[in-house]
């Protein structure tokens, strides 16, 4: 029987990480995840995880010590923000390559230059080439579920590689929600033990990892690593669904809200979604025919089942809460228009937002969806920028 | 008071300056409202928050699960821990004209409403101040505002909220303190007045 808690989202990847109970964990603060680690941290103290809870200098150290414990046979996990993320990026391209099945909860924020503590998507979407599969989380509750299923996603033997499961900075970190909680013994019993392929202690199967690997064959190992994350589509909606019998919710690599009928779709990943299925349903209220496809899954990226669900309408406008300088368009819009390529000519609005945690309420939404259904955005729009 | 939302939801945004405990009080309904199984957030702005600076904190209670993750720009409901702010913030920004507005004040609703020419809302007012100041010992509102808030909406039973508030102040109080955050509760239930 599942418990229904009043958690923030923080609060509710911490307690995920409780149930994971993982071998190790390398910790370092950063506003807005410090209250994750900060309540994971308080369980080791309680005695109520066996985890060997590393506290590190930086977070370049943090992905670091979770490569090195990771390619040891450990189960690994850690948590990250913004500047963190971006301090780690050389090593977080490293843990992917390695293929070491880390699993990492990004509580998204703006990066600095200027100084930001809020809530956009250039921390992870900067990221988006490093080589690890990523989760967006609508609410408390699927940065919870996406916690747990990243584990099994992670260790897959076919996959194997590290994944990155966001919540949005403060909207989601910082807010009280309702949220059901597994049984302990139902979470360690869907993650199972972790037996690694090739642990680096096994002294009787001497393995080497991260060797020099020149015009011989990295090519090879990059080719394998693609490869890997195509084997992640298959293996992601196994696990989503297996979760889902589990759980009682349901996953999907992406969501359909009021799609199927719909003259104009807007896409969008993140807390704006929930905000965006109210904007809809006020549209419809009103006679307009909107609906929603809501990503789940960033990478890999669902370009062939993407093209099904748009293809339909007669519009698209999509949501970017980051900035791709000097590109056309926000990385979300960029996916999207290169699924659609030589499949459709329907026109793909770009709306950026949110960036340092700028508001997007209801009626922001709506007036994107009426703008593109008559056919009166630019290919690239700014929503609330003075 | 009878919710009119989609899935009978109320919105409620709460006005107070850092320390005065808006934050905690908007997360606080929002566990109550959980734990007597409905759907709920608590958030507030945050800003570069400092004593006293204005702050909002915001509580949404339904029945249904709560899609919405932006703050509330139409409130049911405002609460005002600190008079001085209808000064410089406009508290009743959104708030329809059946909505209420609840403010920590000496003033009776109709003194308050002619002071600051306030039209819309129907108006309530308690001295959260001095109730706090004889039963807590510090001028911190935000609990006898709670009782406040439960008296005159409705929204949750008096009994329930004063459980939540001893199993949740239990690991960071003392008994005194609890205690009078007890009293402060149910006497603001008991003096809060209407228009």
């Amino acid at each position: 029987m599942a418990k229904v808690r009043a958690l923030t989202g923080n609060h509710a990847v911490s307690e995920a990480m409780r149930q994971i109970d993982p071998d190790v964990v390398a910790c370092y603060p950063i506003t807005p995840q410090t209250e994750l680690m900060q309540k994971f941290a308080d369980f080791y103290a309680d005695g109520l995880v066996r985890t060997e809870l590393i506290c590190v200098e930086s977070e370049h150290s943090a992905m670091s010590a979770s490569v090195g414990a990771s390619a040891a046979g450990a189960r690994v996990m850690t948590a990250t923000a913004a500047n963190g993320l971006a301090l780690m990026w050389e090593i977080v391209y490293i843990a992917a390559s390695t293929r070491l099945p880390i699993t990492m909860t990004v509580v998204n924020r703006a990066l600095s230059a200027p100084i930001n503590i809020h809530c956009d998507h250039s921390d992870s979407m900067g990221c988006r080439d490093t080589g690890w599969i990523q989760l967006y989380a609508e609410n408390s509750q699927e940065a919870y579920d996406h916690a747990i299923m990243a584990v099994r996603i992670a260790e897959h033997p076919d996959v194997l590689l590290p994944v990155m499961s966001m919540l949005d900075g403060f909207i989601l970190s910082h807010t009280m929600e309702r949220v059901e909680i597994l049984e302990d013994e139902q979470v360690k019993a869907f993650i199972g033990d972790y037996t690694p392929l090739y642990p680096l202690l096994d002294v009787d199967n001497p393995v080497t990892y991260g060797p020099l690997d020149l015009q011989d064959y990295y090519f090879e190992h990059k080719r394998q690593q693609i490869g890997a994350m195509e084997n992640a589509r298959v293996v992601i909606p196994e696990i989503f669904a297996e979760y889902g019998n589990l759980s009682g919710r349901e996953f999907d690599i992406f969501e359909r809200y009021k799609s199927d009928d719909a003259e104009v779709i807007l896409v969008c990943l993140g807390s704006t979604a929930g905000t965006a299925k109210v904007a809809i349903d006020e549209l419809r209220a009103g006679g307009i025919k909107a609906g929603l496809v809501k990503l789940r899954v960033f990478r890999p990226f669902p370009h062939g089942e993407l093209v099904e669900a748009l293809s339909g309408a007669r519009a698209i406008a999509v949501l970017d809460r980051s900035a791709s300088f000097g590109a056309e368009g926000g990385p979300i819009h960029a996916e999207i228009r290169s699924a659609l390529y030589g499949r459709t000519d329907i026109p793909v609005y770009d709306y950026i937002y949110g960036l340092g945690g700028r508001n997007i309420f209801v009626d922001d939404i709506k007036n994107v969806i009426n703008l593109a259904l008559e056919g009166k955005a630019g290919e690239m729009n700014y929503i609330g920028v003075r | 008071m009878k919710p009119m939302k989609p899935g009978n939801m109320l919105e409620i945004r709460w006005h107070g300056r850092g320390g005065q405990g808006a934050k905690t009080a908007a997360d606080f309904i929002a566990s109550c409202s959980i734990k007597e199984g409905k759907y709920s957030q608590g958030f507030p702005d945050y800003g570069p928050e400092r004593m006293g600076a204005p702050i909002r904190g915001f509580t949404r209670i339904s029945e249904e699960p709560i899609r919405l993750h932006c703050p509330i720009d139409r409130p049911d409901i405002v609460v005002v821990l600190d008079e001085t702010i209808l000064d410089s913030v406009d508290v009743t920004a959104g708030l329809p004209d059946d909505g209420v507005l609840i403010v920590n004040t000496q003033d009776s609703p109709g003194d308050l409403r002619r002071k600051h020419g306030i039209e819309a809302a129907r108006i309530y007012t308690l001295d959260a101040t001095k109730i706090a100041f004889d039963e807590i010992g510090r001028p911190i509102p935000n609990t006898p505002m709670v009782g406040a808030l439960v008296k005159i909406t409705g929204i949750l039973g008096l009994d329930g909220v004063i459980e939540v508030l001893k199993e949740e102040f239990k690991p960071k109080f003392n008994e005194s303190i609890i205690e009078g955050n007890l009293k402060a509760v149910r006497r603001a239930y008991e003096e809060v007045r209407g228009e």
